[in-house]
């Protein structure tokens, strides 16, 4: 199957089976980034759905973006919990004070009811439209954060380490809480018409948790909670290196892993080959500085060293494009995809 | 002094290798009864804060420099930053040792309120024997820089995590620069180490790659 020009969705199942589509995929994955295309504050576009579906279509046609992100912004799940969100005119909102701050809290604790909440509504009337407008055409991909990252917005991370090392009975019961959110809020996303959901889960990562410690908490929780999610997910762990837990990743039983700037192209190409389908490795913060040549530069050693054989999507390596970087760089990189991504990756072979 | 020559100190009893070793494990398990137990050791060995001092930080350095290599993790640093400090304050009152005070060292977070970051490096930068002064988290620039004015500060440590954070500190430099403060600004986190030149361009005068770096930079600047 090569060639012949697919649609996104067609490109996206087909790298995702391993094989290899008419060009890589490109995920611009671009969510705050649409306030600045409407030219209005960030607070001020999140406040509107319809506002997100306007402008996702908006930016997947300038930028030839092969997927639709319904993502707002990760403090979104903390405010269906009636907690608070600073916005700023700069960045991503952030959560405020922790909703959590001591044990009987999470006894405490009710998860929001994902339909009728006022907030996550808002995500899944985007969804529903979006895929009224695009149908078979693009993946959209939903977002949820994973039960086992939550509490850092839940409780803040210096409580929830503390938690987590020292707090075994209120860690497991704040994680079936969480779990069992996080796979209604997934599920409805799906139902919504979501075509996978991206689960963010940056402290899977032994940049963040040692291994060890993982897979004696987080794992079997990612491994519960993603077994009830009843479509594809991608497991991102949000600039946080993937190589030493790819083996375990791939074992919870997700389809697809956001690696890191920092992890070894070619050896996580190796782990991962038709195991597991890569998502990275852009470096979102140094993005802000590239030129054109720089562009190219990243984009053809992204495909030489991870393109064979399908598998991989080209993306940033934390899962939100910064607002600070210039469209002429995304543009670039759009061109860069098309021009080095096309299968069999002849050109970008002949070119080094 | 280095670790080889610091270890020697506690020869009579116990091999060298075997404290720091033991401490850094103890550190990386996460388990506050044997660290409880060497800090211990090394008192009734060798009744010197300075001794203890250098172990912890020399211990602590190895473990910056595994995370920087990407073998040990952020949550590591963390609570090893937290389990030193807690002992060290035990042991200071009991050797009657006041911190230094000089240079005045504050820290802060910009903009938003994660504060993991300024946590680690608080622990390691007492655990060094400093007084550092907590300015705050979700400051913004004018804020810091107040703060920092209030409080005599000769050098902010500014802990960011979000790129729009880590850029603010170009209105920090920008207000010191303009009211003439005699102020270092020494930045870190997780924008500083994706971009190597941020730090630069930003106009601090020193970045901490890793927390236990800070100490060396301080030493620098002092």
């Amino acid at each position: 199957m090569i060639n012949k020009e697919m649609n996104s969705l067609d490109r996206v199942m087909c790298s995702l089976n391993f094989k290899e589509p008419d060009r890589v995929p490109l995920f611009l994955l671009l969510s705050l980034y649409g306030a600045k295309e409407m030219k209005v504050s960030v607070k001020e576009y999140f406040s509107n759905w319809k506002n997100i579906v306007e402008m996702q279509i908006k930016m997947r046609e300038k930028y030839s973006n092969d997927c639709l992100f319904t993502f707002f912004y990760a403090a979104l799940e903390i405010e269906a919990m009636g907690g608070e969100v600073i916005f700023s005119q700069d960045g991503p909102p952030n959560s405020g004070e922790p909703i959590i701050k001591s044990n009987k809290d999470i006894e405490k604790f009710e998860i929001p009811y994902v339909k009728n909440n006022k907030h996550l509504s808002k995500v899944l009337k985007a969804t529903k439209e979006l895929k009224s407008k695009v149908g078979n055409e693009a993946p959209i991909i939903g977002v949820v954060m994973s039960p086992f990252s939550l509490p850092v917005m839940q409780m803040g991370f210096e409580r929830y380490l503390n938690l987590l090392y020292f707090e075994s009975n209120h860690f497991d019961m704040l994680m079936k809480k969480n779990e069992e959110f996080c796979i209604k809020w997934s599920n409805a996303q799906l139902e919504a018409g979501a075509t996978a959901i991206c689960y963010f889960n940056p402290l899977a990562s032994p940049n963040i948790i040692d291994r060890n410690t993982y897979l004696e908490t987080g794992y079997k929780v990612d491994k519960r909670t993603l077994s009830k999610i009843e479509g594809p997910t991608a497991t991102h762990l949000a600039s946080g290196i993937a190589l030493p837990v790819i083996d375990d990743i791939i074992s919870t039983g997700t389809e697809v892993v956001g690696f890191s700037s920092s992890d070894d192209l070619t050896l996580i190409k190796k782990a991962a080959k038709d195991r597991i389908c890569l998502i990275g490795n852009l470096n979102g913060v140094e993005m802000v500085n590239w030129d054109k040549s720089k562009v190219e530069k990243e984009v053809k050693k992204l495909i030489k060293e991870a393109g064979d054989g399908g598998g991989l999507i080209i993306s940033d390596n934390h899962g939100e494009i910064p607002l600070q970087v210039p469209e002429e760089v995304l543009l670039e990189i759009s061109e860069a995809v098309s021009k080095y991504g096309k299968y069999p990756l002849e050109k970008v072979k002949d070119d080094e | 002094m280095n670790l080889f020559i610091l270890l020697k100190k506690v020869v009579y009893v116990k091999d060298n290798d075997d404290v720091a070793s033991n401490l850094k494990k103890a550190l990386l398990g996460v388990d506050k009864l044997k660290t409880s137990e060497i800090f211990s050791e090394i008192f009734s060995q060798h009744n010197s804060f300075e001794l203890i001092e250098e172990v912890v930080l020399e211990t602590l350095k190895q473990i910056g420099y595994e995370w920087e290599n990407g073998d040990v993790s952020l949550a590591q640093v963390y609570m090893s930053g937290i389990l030193c400090e807690k002992f060290m304050n035990e042991y200071i009152p009991k050797l009657k040792l006041d911190k230094r005070n000089s240079p005045k060292i504050g820290i802060g977070v910009l903009l938003d309120k994660h504060s993991l970051g300024k946590s680690i490096v608080s622990s390691i930068v007492s655990a060094a024997g400093y007084e550092i002064k907590d300015l705050g988290s979700g400051l913004t620039p004018k804020a810091l820089v107040d703060l920092a004015q209030e409080n005599k500060v000769d050098i902010i440590l500014i802990s960011t995590l979000m790129l729009p954070s880590a850029m603010k500190v170009r209105e920090v430099h920008r207000m010191i620069k303009d009211e003439n403060l005699n102020i270092k600004i020494v930045v870190g986190g997780a924008p500083f180490r994706l971009d190597d030149q941020l730090w630069k361009t930003v106009g601090a005068d020193a970045r901490g790659k890793t927390a236990s770096d800070v100490i060396d930079v301080i030493e620098r600047l002092e």
